[in-house]
């Protein structure tokens, strides 16, 4: 199980910003360890955001997005103490959702 | 011998259960999910990468802003944000010309979030980055080139 994700919701002029630091490997599969051989692939395929029950953003992720992951994206509305529940699978089937509360 | 046979048919009705409730309540929504755009992700030249992305030829917009560094001393961490001016945009895709997979990033931008995503990549070399945007069911796409001095592919 992968660490926790650090997420940072604030409203601002109607908006709130939502700020996403993950923590994974996004390991590409195009690197060799110091035996030569080839790290398998490893990283997050797809990624959700939601305010109080309503998708507010859905990604998709290739390997070619950098390892421990920062996003940030703006919704209109949202207001202080609603939930933000980020949640994300990788390519190994491994997944992991996380929630914070709007400051 | 025949409780055995009992308890056997027991453990494998029981299992039979459990899989049907797999089929019925897990594999559904992930089948839902499993829309990760593998043909797309995987395309190794631009033009394979945006048909499979179904933009085909985008046109120029000067409304889809790149936000990006000129010069990146480390390709491992590149910031990309992309602003899209356009009305009713839907989607935004981060491409990145000269890395082994081009697609790194598709956002769907539903009704309500701000056309505006930021994100960081990694790029293995000096590349042109391009935001493909699909506002209206069209799509537009702006380029920038990004030099980058120390690569952060392979290594």
């Amino acid at each position: 199980m992968a660490n926790p994700m650090r997420i940072r919701a604030a409203v601002k002029d109607g908006f709130t910003e939502v700020r996403v630091l993950m923590s994974h490997v996004m390991e590409t599969g195009q690197r060799k360890d110091s035996s030569g051989a080839l790290v398998p692939a490893h990283f997050i395929t797809e990624l959700t955001a939601k305010h109080n029950d309503k998708v507010v953003l859905s990604a998709q992720f290739g390997p070619s997005v950098s390892t421990n992951p920062y996003l940030s994206f703006k919704f209109e509305g949202g207001a202080k103490g609603d939930k933000i529940v980020v949640s994300w699978v990788d390519n190994k089937g491994d997944s992991r959702s996380d929630e914070a509360q709007i400051a | 011998m025949d409780h055995k046979r009992r308890d056997t048919l027991k453990a494998g009705g029981g299992l039979g259960i459990f899989g049907l409730l797999v089929a019925a309540g897990l594999i559904k929504p992930e089948l839902a999910e499993a829309a990760w755009n593998k043909s797309a992700f995987e395309a190794k030249n631009l033009e394979s990468a945006l048909a499979a992305l179904g933009a085909g030829k985008p046109g120029d917009s000067a409304d889809v802003q790149l936000n990006t560094p000129d010069i990146a001393e480390n390709g491992a961490v590149v910031p990309v944000g992309v602003i899209s001016k356009l009305p009713n945009t839907e989607q935004i895709a981060i491409l990145i010309e000269k890395n082994p997979n081009l697609l790194a990033a598709k956002f769907e931008i539903p009704a309500g979030t701000a056309a505006e995503v930021q994100t960081r990549v990694k790029m293995g070399q000096t590349s042109d980055i391009y935001a493909v945007v699909k506002a209206d069911g069209k799509f537009y796409v702006t380029k920038k080139e990004v030099k980058v001095t120390l690569g952060g592919c392979g290594g």
